[in-house]
């Protein structure tokens, strides 16, 4: 039996190596079943509870089918105007109202912690897809999954992120899962105000080497993690344009030739669509990583 | 000069009961009443003390309250900006009872989250656990962020 049987999925924070391979190393199997289009009856019989207070497009539908492929059923909603939670029911209450009658939650929720404090409520396992700014873990497992496939190894890489690294959720919860791994070197470059978490680069610290790049500098990277920066994030209009950057083929002409270019999508300006055809842009099949990835998610938490 | 008044008086006078929270860091009394939730609306005498001579820190800051006790929260809270502060439990003019205050090693509902998009400040209760004791870090048990002692509001 695996170490995530019943298991709350909320933070990468205190993961273990071992439980993240555990991950990497199911959702290998997983992918071979979705490339291969073919269907599970694991989880029949199961039902996954999906509560989005945010929309989401990808992660929510990237659940649906990880569910649906694995046997199970979802009920839920994508849309907390049609939940009780427009008549003003707290999470308290909506978790413990749909308790009895599901398996596991999947939850979005605007609010940082608001997974940890439904997983505190709930008797059944709780997977946090994306709190606020703070954390989304499960997309950090399939960004691991598709640098394990490329790369053949997670050990030793350089990887950089750049964007809006204080209010991005997916750099939050990939840092804390890299820093797991042997010799990993992370890198950041981001706008002033929108550099990374401080007492996040302390932790990190404590665990790998650590650096923020005064210029944007690919020529390190053995990974390169591109995220969008909101406009609201940035009052000043001048600033903001200071702020923002488009990776395009010159750029990329600075990075290894063996280097990814990953993106947790959906992406404004942030890359040229020219830049789809380099054959290191990966953020593609990234995305198309997240249906075996949580696949895996479900199958450990709900069968171990 | 009769006995027993200036020199011997400190300079504010013996409370009959009550509590004295002694070795508060300097500059930081006002900020401990308001924790305390005590303002002028406050029906007994309070006797305020700051920069006072330390034999051990430099300067230090007193509080004296009058007909008051203390709950375990209260005193969780007084630990958060006064780590090194002592009670003094005062009946008759006597001290019946002297201790340090202690900061656990989890605030529960003591105080609330410093961010103000954490679950816990739309519903539930903030659980808060120290991360480092010197500088003091706490960090949120849900929303996972550190905070300072400066980043609490009372």
């Amino acid at each position: 039996m695996g170490t995530l049987k019943g298991a709350d999925f909320i933070s990468t924070v205190g993961m273990e190596r071992k439980q993240i391979e555990e991950v990497l190393s199911s959702a290998e199997k997983m992918d071979g079943i979705f490339r291969k289009k073919e269907h599970l009856t694991e989880l029949k019989g199961k039902v996954m509870a999906s509560l989005f207070y945010e929309p989401s497009t990808r992660t929510q539908f990237s659940f649906t089918t990880a569910m649906r492929k694995l046997g199970g059923e979802i009920l839920g909603f994508s849309d907390p105007k049609t939940s009780s939670h427009s008549k003003g029911e707290t999470l308290h209450d909506t978790i413990k109202a749909m308790e009895p009658q599901v398996d596991c939650f999947v939850m979005r929720h605007p609010n940082e912690g608001a997974a940890a404090w439904a997983a505190a409520v709930a008797d059944v396992p709780v997977i946090n897809a994306g709190d606020g700014n703070n954390q989304h873990p499960t997309q950090a497992m399939l960004d691991l999954y598709t640098i394990k496939k490329e790369k053949k190894k997670i050990d030793g890489l350089t990887v950089l992120m750049l964007g809006d690294l204080k209010y991005g959720r997916t750099v939050h919860s990939l840092s804390y899962a890299l820093s797991k791994f042997e010799d990993v070197k992370l890198q950041y470059y981001s706008p002033l105000q929108l550099r990374f978490p401080s007492f996040m680069l302390n932790d990190l610290r404590n665990e790998c080497k650590v650096e923020e790049l005064p210029s944007l500098d690919f020529s390190k990277a053995d990974v390169i993690y591109a995220t969008r920066i909101q406009k609201e994030r940035i009052e000043d209009p001048e600033e903001y344009k200071k702020a923002s950057y488009i990776i395009d083929g010159e750029m990329m002409k600075t990075a290894k030739p063996d280097a990814m270019l990953m993106h947790p999508l959906p992406r404004v300006d942030e890359i040229a669509t020219e830049v789809d055809l380099d054959k290191r842009a990966k953020y593609f099949e990234q995305e198309a990583n997240g249906i075996p990835t949580r696949m895996a998610i479900l199958s450990l938490i709900l069968n171990g | 000069m009769p006995k027993n008044t200036e020199k011997d008086m400190l300079k504010v006078k013996k409370i009959e009961s009550g509590i004295v929270i002694d070795h508060i860091p300097q500059g930081r009394a006002v900020r401990l009443l308001s924790i305390l939730g005590i303002d002028e609306t406050f029906k007994a005498t309070i006797s305020v003390l700051i920069n006072v001579p330390s034999a051990t820190s430099g300067l230090k800051d007193i509080i004296k309250i009058e007909g008051r006790d203390l709950k375990k929260k209260e005193l969780e809270k007084i630990a958060l900006v006064a780590p090194y502060a002592t009670i003094n439990v005062i009946k008759d003019y006597e001290v019946i009872e002297k201790y340090k205050v202690k900061l656990p090693d989890l605030l529960d509902g003591v105080v609330p989250c410093p961010n103000p998009n954490c679950i816990t400040n739309k519903e539930g209760q903030s659980k808060l656990h120290i991360k480092e004791r010197n500088p003091l870090k706490l960090q949120c048990n849900y929303c996972e962020k550190v905070y300072g002692e400066a980043d609490f509001k009372f």
